[in-house]
């Protein structure tokens, strides 16, 4: 209970709280919906990708998931819309539209 | 002995009253007794007059105030004589043992009327005679315990010659010294 | 088997920190507490503990690198005194809200000003809603035995909050009086080993401490925060129990002293309770049925049980070592008024502000405290709710 995030919200109750609001574990902002923040949306133009990976590094978010060397779609969870990936991007694979989809 | 004995060390600060007065609560201590032994503390610096204190007491001690009516006062700088009121609140069947090459008479007149037993033991002649140096501690201890009957004088040399030899673990060469010194005070106090 | 010793306060309360061989010690020195760290590094330099000693550049750090200590997983200790406390005071706050149960022995000396190095318990009393545990003591052999049992307090599940085992400065500190220390290895198994559940070092786990609550979350860490401190009024008297199967020697979150059928009582924290023992007991002698209340655990305070002790007093005295600067009264009293007031018992009250600064604390003047408490039993006039002892006017 003690190190239990899971219960950690805006309704959380003093019982359910972590002691001394330590969090135990890492990553743990992954479970955070940041995304929900977002105003502007990238879309992710997959046919004019050349997989060259400017844009992961780029996103303060970690927004752009990498598997096997080759970036996926957007994780809408976490990505808040700046834009950057958009001007990262070298072949205009992502584009940039305005808000929330 | 009575049931609480209270004593009252002058001095000034460097000469080491403190530390006689929790030498004095060390070896009362090691004979059995319940033990106070403290300074009053402040900004003192060397050569200030200090005071220090001890209670001795077969039952347990709780008090924790300054000692304003001693049965015993022990003066380490007859110097102090002049400057502090070193017999105030002493107890008339108490005494006051004051730290002179002087007699005793020519010290009265400095002692406010005080009508109880004066002792005088010259403890720089003493600490030069055993030690080659002037460290009053010694003397003015043998002499509190002669005066007050705290303990008789093979225990307390006996316990001090243990307590030196703990305490001079590293330079066993000044225990007969002292210990010396310690003897000369017992017989010379008067 | 008991060892009879003669020490000071503060050689007592640095060899039960020997006992105990705790992981790290930050610590900057200031009178009267000096003698601590000083005695400890000795220790650390002969290699009778595996301490680590850091030595730190002010209180504030002495009490961060606390906080990282403890955190960290390390059983950590500091001491301090009088301004040292203050400078700590905005960590003081961190350390309690983080739950690090770190250990401070706080050796109780006024608060500057007027700069003064004696007694009072103005630096104990201004730490006092820091969310620490504070533990009192009267003499050398409650502030060792306090020390003790500490990190049990401080250290369980149900607590986790950091503790303060405060003593007199100077009074008992430096004072050598006669002492029963426990053997090593006793004090080593009941103290027992520190192993928190999550701490920064720990294999394979990564944790965070201090994060950043909202609004919506403060109110419920504070709650969550109080309910470690409201539990440790259980441990306190769980760890004296087992304390007691130790030692012979007993405690409990207060002494009573000749209070069960007192009409006048006095509540009093630190070295002057046992002057003021003397001092009931020669009233007792003459008759007249004086009492004593003498705090051990100030925080958290027990309200309930020191209602009940009083219950049947009908004048009492509450002794504030230390200025407040309330206006009307001290903050003992003003809390034991509070714990008097929900239980509906309505004694006639005065509370005193003394000793400041090493005033010092006689029999006679704890003794002309209860004579102002004979003077409203005889005229049932009040008089002033709040008033100085041994001032001169």
């Amino acid at each position: 209970m003690a190190s239990d995030i899971s219960k950690l919200g805006l309704d959380v109750k003093w019982q359910d709280l972590t002691l001394g609001c330590t969090i135990v574990g890492s990553s743990t902002a992954e479970e955070f919906n940041t995304g929900e923040w977002r105003i502007d949306t990238p879309k992710f133009l997959k046919d004019k990708c050349k997989q060259c990976l400017l844009c992961a590094p780029a996103c303060p978010d970690s927004a752009i998931p990498v598997v096997n060397g080759r970036r996926l779609d957007f994780d809408l969870d976490h990505c808040k819309g700046c834009g950057i990936c958009e001007k990262a991007c070298p072949f205009d694979a992502i584009l940039m539209f305005k808000g929330v989809k | 002995m009575k049931d609480l004995v209270e004593i009252r060390w002058h001095g000034r600060g460097g000469q080491g009253a403190k530390t006689a007065a929790l030498l004095l609560a060390d070896v009362a201590f090691s004979t059995g007794l319940y033990v106070q032994g403290f300074p009053e503390y402040g900004p003192e610096r060397m050569g200030a007059p200090i005071t220090a204190y001890n209670r001795l007491s077969a039952n347990k001690i709780r008090v924790h105030s300054n000692i304003y009516d001693p049965d015993y006062v022990v003066v380490v700088d007859e110097t102090l004589l002049e400057s502090v009121d070193v017999t105030k609140g002493l107890k008339e069947d108490g005494a006051i043992i004051i730290n002179t090459s002087q007699r005793k008479e020519s010290l009265i007149p400095l002692l406010n009327g005080y009508k109880g037993g004066v002792y005088t033991i010259d403890a720089r002649k003493i600490s030069i005679t055993a030690l080659g140096k002037y460290f009053p501690n010694s003397p003015m201890l043998a002499a509190i315990v002669k005066v007050s009957g705290v303990m008789d004088d093979e225990t307390f040399l006996e316990e001090m010659r243990k307590s030196y030899a703990h305490k001079f673990a590293s330079k066993p060469e000044v225990i007969e010294g002292n210990m010396m010194a310690l003897s000369l005070a017992l017989e010379e106090v008067r | 088997m008991a060892i009879k010793e003669r020490l000071s306060g503060n050689e007592a309360v640095a060899t039960a920190m020997r006992q105990i061989n705790p992981d790290v010690m930050p610590a900057y020195p200031i009178t009267p507490s000096t003698e601590i760290p000083q005695y400890f590094t000795s220790y650390v330099s002969n290699g009778q503990v595996d301490t680590v000693f850091i030595p730190v550049e002010s209180e504030h750090s002495a009490m961060s690198a606390c906080i990282g200590s403890e955190a960290a997983g390390a059983r950590t200790i500091t001491a301090t005194s009088s301004c040292g406390l203050a400078l700590m005071w905005e960590v003081l706050n961190v350390a309690a809200s983080d739950r690090l149960p770190i250990c401070l022995s706080l050796v109780c000396r006024a608060l500057s000003g007027p700069i003064n190095i004696n007694c009072d318990h103005s630096d104990a009393m201004g730490a006092r809603n820091t969310g620490w545990i504070q533990i009192f003591a009267e003499n050398n052999q409650e502030a060792y035995d306090n020390m003790v049992q500490a990190y049990r307090i401080a250290e369980h599940k149900d607590v986790m909050l950091p503790i303060m085992v405060c003593q007199d400065g100077f009074i008992t500190s430096h004072a050598v009086e006669n002492i029963e220390l426990l053997e090593d290895d006793v004090v080593k198994n009941f103290v027992g080993e520190y192993e928190p559940d999550h701490y920064l070092l720990k294999d394979d786990e990564s944790i965070a401490y201090g994060p950043y609550a909202v609004t919506n979350y403060v109110m419920e860490a504070r709650r969550a925060q109080l309910e470690g401190l409201r539990n440790a009024k259980k441990v306190t008297l769980e760890v004296a129990k087992e304390f007691e199967a130790i030692s012979g020697r007993s405690y409990g979150f207060f002494e009573e002293y000749r209070l069960e059928d007192a009409d006048l009582a006095m509540v009093i924290i630190g070295s002057a309770a046992g002057t003021a023992k003397d001092a009931v007991d020669a009233l007792r002698d003459h008759g007249i049925k004086a009492g004593i209340l003498k705090i051990r655990l100030f925080r958290p305070f027990p309200s309930e049980e020191i209602a009940e002790a009083l219950k049947n007093v009908k004048y009492l005295a509450i002794m504030d070592r230390c200025e407040d600067f309330n206006g009307s009264c001290g903050p003992l009293g003003a809390e034991v008024r509070t714990a008097l007031y929900n239980k509906n018992l309505h004694p006639a009250v005065i509370n005193y502000c003394y000793g400041l600064g090493g005033r010092d604390v006689t029999v006679e003047s704890l003794t002309s405290v209860f004579r102002d408490l004979q003077k409203i039993q005889e005229t049932g006039n009040n008089g002033e709710f709040y008033r100085y002892l041994s001032v001169r006017e």
